[in-house]
């Protein structure tokens, strides 16, 4: 197991170099020039040229990369151009809230989603089935900044049960939370239906329901567990889309977290935190699908790692 | 023995008419909520098309200065927005630009995921290594990110939008073609082909691709509801259509700030996205079940 942990994350390497290289050639794509960019609008020609040197743009294209993986490397990712303060710590501070909203959307979300799917599959082609796969398509079709606007207003506004915006309190996460999730959650429900009717048709839950077992346990023991393994794999895609989702989610929400930075960060040209953002939600992703990975073999005896 | 028994009439009659045309048209036609849904999909098309002759008013240069916010009425179907513009027409304008950004960004992403995914299944080897890593580089980024990464250096606006999307469909397109070449280029019939002296451009385009056009429909209908979102949260992220551009996202941002006094403004676009996008998907999931032949039986 350790083994083959330890062979995957080799495996990762050429591909984080790859993202690595595609966020540093962002700067030397962005039209104009990145050091007129960094020292300012009214900068003198003169002062372009120090930023110039300070930054090392006026280096060979390869220096310049590996200047940005050893800064990378140490936690440097440079200063911000909006705020003058390190990007290191701008990401730092807004890291935590757009985390614990990905994990409260994905809990809810798989919970909700594998229910739904499940008993869609179990009571197939009857109403149970028809009321859930309606929810789910409609949840795949309804964006989230709208449904975050919708909720906010029934729940926020209206009714005055929530908090509009803010990560201050648990009752802040709830309605972006469920917003973010809801899609997710459509997804989950349509895919643990088609893999549990798949599981469900198989020989040896037949085998199961002949030796006189009752439906539950036929259901939970022997159908849930083989059907749960593409769900898992499914759960791990779905949190790249979870990050970016937080991205729309936390505008609506005035959410203090990765998302709104980026989104100011683009605005503003900012493109050191651009960066850090960029490579921060791919290694995210990448390392996400390495732990579902692995989670795989523990629900999957018969994957054997090597 | 004068007449055959009627089911062997039938039989001989079905196979007279079965072409694979006919065939999927048969499984389609059960499908009645994907024939309602692409019903819909064409008569949006159609609106799209023809929007500029058919909208009441002209949706970014009229203003009715006497009825800002106005709610819903018989001169104004949908409303009138913040600044006197007739919201129906806005709508009728924004179908135009969600159809062609989903539309426009898919087929793109589709040619050149399906000609990569074609080459990587055909050839194999160092191609195939190359194309599957570009793939894998792709899909290290949350689809969202890689558009607004892209439209960080390319800049704003609709047609960076529509290149970001077609972007993040390509590896998509290209393992999902990829794969099934790499199973339909061991049957006999493309050993048969081979031997007979086909080259290997004929192989690939008149006898591997037609076995791969029915995923890449059902792949290309449910992409577009996706991409269509996808265009409309960049607008509504203030990075894809610029006001007064009457584009659905960014008619949703600008509604934000009257959701109080006036959420009309937010109900038609919000709805417009939803049916757009709901229509493509049970359309998608239709044609997904007429043409996955392990379906049949569920």
């Amino acid at each position: 197991m350790a083994a083959y942990i330890a062979k995957r994350l080799l495996g990762l390497l050429p591909t984080l170099l790859l993202v690595g290289f595609l966020v540093f050639m962002l700067v030397h794509l962005l039209p104009g020039d990145p050091a007129r960019l960094a020292a300012g609008q009214d900068a003198t020609p003169e002062t372009v040229e120090l930023v110039r040197k300070d930054l090392g743009l006026d280096k060979p294209l390869p220096q310049q990369f590996l200047r940005f993986v050893t800064g990378v490397l140490h936690w440097d990712f440079g200063t911000s151009l909006r705020t003058k303060r390190p990007v290191a710590i701008e990401v730092g501070s807004r890291f935590m809230p757009t985390l614990w909203l990905t994990i409260w959307s994905m809990a809810w979300s798989v919970i909700f989603g594998m229910a739904i799917g499940i008993v869609s599959a179990v009571w197939r082609n009857r109403w149970p089935d028809r009321l859930g796969m309606t929810l789910a398509v409609s949840g795949i079709s309804f964006p989230a900044f709208a449904l975050g606007m919708v909720l906010m207003q029934i729940f926020a506004v209206d009714l005055n049960w929530l908090p509009t915006v803010g990560d201050d309190t648990w009752r802040h996460y709830i309605l972006p939370s469920i917003t973010l999730g809801a899609a997710v959650a459509a997804i989950m429900a349509r895919f643990t239906r088609s893999s549990f009717v798949d599981i469900l048709g198989e020989d040896f839950i037949r085998t199961a329901r002949a030796k006189g077992l009752d439906e539950r346990r036929v259901v939970i023991k022997h159908g849930l567990r083989n059907a749960l393994i593409p769900v898992v794999t499914m759960m791990g895609l779905q949190f790249g889309f979870l990050l970016g989702g937080s991205i729309i989610v936390e505008k609506v929400f005035n959410w203090p977290g990765l998302g709104r930075l980026l989104v100011d960060a683009v605005d503003m040209r900012d493109y050191p935190v651009i960066q850090a953002l960029v490579l921060l939600f791919s290694l995210e992703f990448i390392l996400i699908n390495l732990i579902v990975d692995v989670l795989y073999g523990l629900i999957n005896p018969t994957i054997r790692y090597r | 023995m004068a007449t055959l028994p009627a089911s062997v009439a039938s039989v001989v009659h079905d196979t007279r008419v079965r072409t694979p045309w006919f065939e999927f048209w048969r499984k389609f036609r059960r499908q009645k909520i994907a024939l309602v849904a692409g019903a819909f999909v064409a008569l949006l098309v159609v609106v799209a098309i023809a929007a500029p002759w058919i909208v009441p008013y002209d949706a970014e240069n009229y203003f009715d200065y006497d009825a800002l916010n106005a709610r819903p009425s018989l001169a104004h179907w949908f409303g009138v927005d913040a600044l006197g513009r007739d919201i129906f027409s806005r709508i009728l304008m924004g179908a135009r630009i969600s159809l062609a950004a989903g539309f426009v960004s898919v087929a793109a992403g589709a040619i050149v995921g399906t000609l990569l995914g074609l080459l990587a299944g055909y050839k194999e080897g160092w191609w195939d290594r190359a194309i599957m890593r570009l793939c894998d580089v792709l899909f290290a980024f949350p689809g969202i990110l890689l558009a607004i990464a892209i439209v960080a250096i390319l800049g704003g606006g609709m047609a960076n939008v529509i290149a970001a999307v077609a972007i993040f469909s390509v590896p998509t397109f290209a393992r999902l073609v990829r794969g099934n070449t790499l199973a339909l280029k061991h049957l006999t019939y493309i050993e048969a082909a081979r031997s007979l002296g086909a080259s290997g451009r004929t192989i690939v385009f008149r006898h591997i691709f037609p076995g791969t056009i029915s995923a890449v429909v059902v792949y290309f209908s449910l992409r577009i509801g996706t991409s269509i979102i996808t265009a409309a949260s960049l607008s509504f992220l203030g990075m894809g259509a610029q006001p007064p551009t009457p584009e659905w996202g960014a008619m949703l941002d600008a509604a934000r700030s009257d959701m109080l006094t006036a959420p009309h403004e937010a109900i038609f676009p919000a709805l417009a996205i939803f049916l757009t996008v709901l229509a493509f998907n049970l359309l998608g999931d239709g044609l997904r079940d007429a043409l996955d032949p392990r379906i049949e039986r569920r």
